[in-house]
């Protein structure tokens, strides 16, 4: 998580050679995003958000999206205070797997799921045996994608949050006869609650953007496994104006979750 | 998975072994008695079906050409051809349908006329073993078959929906893949139980796939248009390329995929 300064007194003068590039930086981030904006069917727009297609694939998006942050919420908050907390051998050697799905291509993160989810594949093939349960190609497949992609965001700012959690009150509570489970839940948990919620916000966009590992292990069928960054890559050919309109959704829930974590997380937990 | 866009650079490093295989092969077509004149880089735009064919077709082509170097690129016909259409870099297309080939047209980027070269009909691919039992199209509307099929925009989507149609079969794919050779790497990889896909590439997956032709097949034919793309950066060698895919030589490698000769 980026921890903007929030200290007025320090400022420096600019050096006049840094605001060239910095501009050009800026005009590259913002320009495609305007176009995006000035290309927008902004008429036609109202038809489009209300069409079966966008609907379905935004109701998908929203549902798998929600289900893979709680999936993240229900492994990772533990898995955070493992990192964070405990010390055993291999402690820097796990948190580096657990972080390896931040820097894959998440192309990569959906091979490496249908092997091994995949009805064929190593765990896969149990379950099938088993349960007769096949995972690709279904919605629990797009939910295993993108927590798979995301889950790694909420570990790091849950793992961040504990680190500035004071530990002093963990202990009095000790003092004063709480178990380790009782310290957890009335003491630890709600003292990390908004680095948590940050945590949550940054996954569930994480996952509501998910593309490469989701169309790589779920497939692509509307209503099951086409989400809303699917949709609009499909929708490209055919549907220039269709692609641009799901692309704007996606924008702005990014714009709303960006709004979100500065106006209520990332600034309140510095302050 | 495959992303639609399937490049393939540097051709030159297999130069030898291309200049070897044609040295055993009786070429009479047209590029060899083109050599002047075509150089410089060429870029194939076509469809997936093709990889394998225009494959062996592009390293021929730079044997008789030693001063060509052959880029590949293959996917969806329709992403190609909307690719084409945004002003990405192609000297020749080659769809799988003639739609693509018309959108492109219609834009105005397709330089003089274009033939078609290959036709081609659908087959079911089934796993070794075939998991599913599958013996006829029947079967692909029974409960719980997982069956890949390509998404309805691309040609062998579309072809795919014609078959199932005149067979007045409901089927109810798992997922709606991009490109035929999806649908072909989820068979190979057993995670459907069948896929509709091209004749073509049932032949070119032998051993790791498994065959059952459809008798009706000939219900949908799909025609491959090819034509040089008029913002072609290599025209020449763009109408060499296509003499090529047209001549005796190319006649015989894409007889030799399982495709149907006009």
């Amino acid at each position: 998580m980026t921890r903007v300064g929030s200290d007025p007194g320090h400022r420096t003068a600019t050096p006049a050679a840094l605001w060239l590039p910095a501009s050009v930086g800026v005009a590259f981030l913002v320009l495609p995003l305007a176009a995006l904006l000035a290309r927008a069917p902004w008429r036609t727009l109202p038809a489009h958000l209300a069409g079966p297609v966008v609907r379905t694939a935004l109701r998908l998006s929203l549902v798998s999206a929600t289900a893979a942050t709680a999936v993240s919420l229900l492994l990772g908050v533990p898995l955070a205070w493992v990192l964070a907390r405990s010390s055993f051998r291999g402690k820097r050697l796990l948190r580096a797997l657990v972080t390896v799905p931040l820097v894959l291509p998440p192309v990569v993160g959906g091979v490496a799921l249908l092997l091994a989810f995949g009805r064929r594949g190593v765990i896969g093939r149990l379950l099938d045996s088993w349960f007769g349960v096949s995972l690709p190609f279904s919605t629990a497949a797009v939910v295993l994608a993108e927590a798979f992609v995301a889950m790694p965001f909420l570990v790091i700012a849950v793992e961040g949050a504990l680190h500035g959690v004071d530990r002093r009150y963990e202990e009095a509570a000790v003092v004063l006869g709480a178990s380790r489970w009782e310290v957890f839940r009335r003491v630890t948990l709600p003292l990390m609650a908004p680095g948590v919620a940050a945590g949550a916000m940054l996954c569930w966009a994480r996952a509501l953007g998910e593309f490469g590992a989701t169309i790589t292990f779920a497939g692509s069928y509307p209503g099951r496994t086409e989400t809303v960054p699917i949709a609009a890559y499909l929708a490209l050919e055919s549907d220039v104006d269709g692609a641009v309109a799901l692309s704007l959704v996606l924008l702005a829930v990014s714009v709303l979750v960006l709004v979100g974590l500065r106006g209520r997380w990332v600034s309140g937990a510095i302050g | 998975m495959r992303r639609p866009k399937m490049r393939r650079h540097g051709w030159g490093t297999v130069g030898l072994a291309g200049a070897l295989l044609t040295a055993g092969c009786a070429h009479t077509g047209s590029a060899r008695s083109e050599t002047t004149g075509v150089a410089g880089p060429l870029t194939v735009l076509a469809a997936a079906s093709l990889t394998e064919s225009f494959g062996t077709l592009g390293r021929e082509f730079e044997a008789a050409h030693p001063g060509v170097r052959v880029t590949l690129s293959f996917g969806a016909s329709t992403t190609l051809a909307a690719q084409i259409t945004q002003g990405a870099p192609a000297d020749v297309f080659a769809p799988a349908a003639p739609e693509p080939m018309e959108t492109v047209r219609k834009a105005g980027e397709i330089a003089g006329d274009t033939r078609t070269f290959a036709r081609n009909v659908l087959a079911i691919a089934v796993p070794p073993g075939n998991p599913g039992h599958v013996t006829g199209v029947a079967d692909l509307a029974r409960p719980g078959l997982r069956l890949a099929l390509c998404a309805p925009q691309v040609p062998c989507g579309a072809a795919a929906d014609t078959v199932l149609r005149a067979a007045g079969v409901a089927a109810h794919p798992v997922t709606l893949a991009k490109d035929v050779k999806l649908v072909l790497s989820l068979v190979k990889l057993g995670e459907v139980d069948a896929g509709l896909v091209y004749r073509t590439d049932v032949r070119s997956a032998a051993g790791t796939v498994v065959g059952v032709d459809i008798p009706d097949a000939t219900v949908a034919v799909n025609d491959y248009p090819i034509g040089v793309v008029s913002h072609a950066p290599n025209p020449v060698a763009a109408r060499a390329f296509v003499d090529l895919v047209l001549s005796r030589t190319g006649r015989t490698v894409l007889r030799d995929a399982g495709f149907i000769l006009p």
